[in-house]
């Protein structure tokens, strides 16, 4: 495969593979991985067997914790996070919807409290039928996880 | 052993467990009946009323000083530091250090919220935003208790906004517990938000919706009648509800002998004047049970047993 020889084999660090195409850049901003200073590759449009196309994200020299791994959950139930030390896989995180999202979101509401005060957003995840809903525990609003995540 | 509410935070009606709901209505009730000077005493309350209101800071003021306790505060955010761009976290640091508990409005949704998290002393939510306004519903359930001698299994009716009346939606979240079952009379446009009702039919609780206040009347134990809010309008569509929603008392010729009109004021033209004349008209004692219901608020929050 083209990406295996432009994109070399990672050390220490984690993969965010099996991104749906079109989420890996979203996912690179709202998780602030760029932020991080570290070596950050990412390949958008692969070819995916399973998937058709897909995204993959590699940060070099830090494991995303399982916390971090299930926020991702929201935008990409089905992606694979391995964490790798000495080229090794030392850890597969299983993705599950996280109960709680603290301070990765800004509250859609306006006139919510959260906005300006020394306090990470917070919300609580509920997936319903067709959704996933999150509700603030600030201003107690209920929003589709979409309109959350497309405020930052 | 301490009853259940001493030293908490009073946020948010889904936070109350029923026991605790029933608790407050009945304290409140013993105080109606036996008043009580001491509960309060060498208690200092601090009243912070970021936006202006008049019965809910009144009342609570009210309820400290019959309770012998004492009040400091504000009655409007514009003469205080938050003005200047103090975060409420720190004005809330600063507040609940110099009190034993503090009673707030605020115009923000989550403001009390976020208070009880840098307070020291219990927070009262006394309105945020368009969120939560607890003590109302302590009030409407006290006085829901006081007339009908029950909370569970009654029928209620909702009427006029309820999109953005705050004090119908946390009432259905907490009779929600009791097995009651509602009417929702409301022009479309303003109609019971989704998530209250996914909420309630995730909890089981029947309800319909229903355009003619007329036909539900004799059907329930207790009209709720809120305000529809002209300015929500333009004049016509304005013209074309007007009248639907308003209460006459010819028009209560068949309710049930307990009826009892509630209403969480101010009333503009919503319940004509007659009503006020009826036997089923309470509206004003609700207003008077709001004391009753606050001073058991803080009487249970500030002392371990009442």
């Amino acid at each position: 495969m083209q990406y295996t020889r432009t994109v070399e084999a990672l050390k220490e660090g984690t993969v965010i593979d099996h991104l749906p195409a079109g989420q890996g850049l979203r996912i690179l901003s709202l998780f602030k991985l760029a932020d991080t200073g570290e070596r950050v590759t990412v390949g958008l449009n692969l070819s995916s067997r399973h998937m058709g196309a897909k995204d993959i994200i590699k940060v070099e020299n830090i494991a995303l914790t399982e916390e971090q791994a299930n926020e991702l959950a929201l935008f990409a139930p089905r992606a694979t996070v391995n964490v790798i030390e000495n080229f090794e896989v030392v850890k597969k995180h299983q993705l599950e919807l996280p109960e709680t999202i603290e301070g990765i979101f800004d509250c859609p509401n306006s006139n919510c409290i959260s906005h300006g005060e020394p306090v990470k957003s917070f919300f609580y995840v509920k997936p319903t039928v067709n959704d996933t809903k999150m509700k603030c525990k600030y201003c107690e609003k209920v929003f589709s996880k979409d309109i959350v995540a497309e405020v930052k | 052993m301490a009853n259940p509410l001493y030293r908490k935070h009073i946020i948010s009606i889904p936070d109350f467990s029923r026991e605790e709901l029933e608790l407050v209505v009945d304290t409140a009730g013993r105080l109606k009946h036996a008043p009580r000077n001491d509960l309060l005493k060498d208690k200092l309350i601090g009243s912070c009323f970021f936006e202006p209101s008049t019965r809910t800071r009144l009342s609570f003021e009210t309820a400290v000083q019959r309770l012998g306790g004492n009040v400091i505060g504000f009655a409007d955010g514009a003469n205080t530091s938050a003005k200047k761009g103090e975060t409420l976290a720190d004005s809330i640091k600063i507040i609940s250090s110099y009190t034993d508990a503090v009673v707030m409005r605020h115009p923000k949704e989550g403001a009390a919220r976020l208070a009880s998290q840098f307070s020291a002393v219990p927070v009262i939510n006394g309105g945020d935003g368009s969120n939560q306004h607890p003590t109302q519903t302590l009030l409407d359930l006290f006085t829901i208790k006081e007339t009908q001698g029950t909370l569970e299994n009654l029928t209620l009716a909702f009427v006029g906004d309820l999109k953005y009346g705050r004090t119908v939606h946390s009432l259905t979240q907490a009779l929600s517990q009791f097995n009651c079952r509602f009417y929702f009379v409301s022009p479309e446009a303003l109609a019971m938000p989704d998530y209250i009702c996914e909420e309630l039919d995730e909890k089981g609780v029947q309800y319909t919706l229903v355009n003619s206040l007329e036909d539900v009347i004799p059907q329930v134990d207790i009209l709720y009648m809120t305000r529809v809010q002209r300015e929500r309008f333009d004049e016509a569509e304005f013209r074309k509800i007007q009248g639907k929603y308003v209460l006459r008392a010819d028009m209560l010729a068949n309710a049930r002998p307990n009826l009892k009109v509630l209403h969480p004021l101010p009333r503009v033209d919503e319940i004509a004047a007659d009503v006020d004349s009826t036997p089923h008209a309470y509206y004003f004692e609700q207003a008077r049970n709001g004391v009753y219901a606050r001073q058991a608020l803080l009487a249970l929050v500030l002392n371990e047993t009442v």
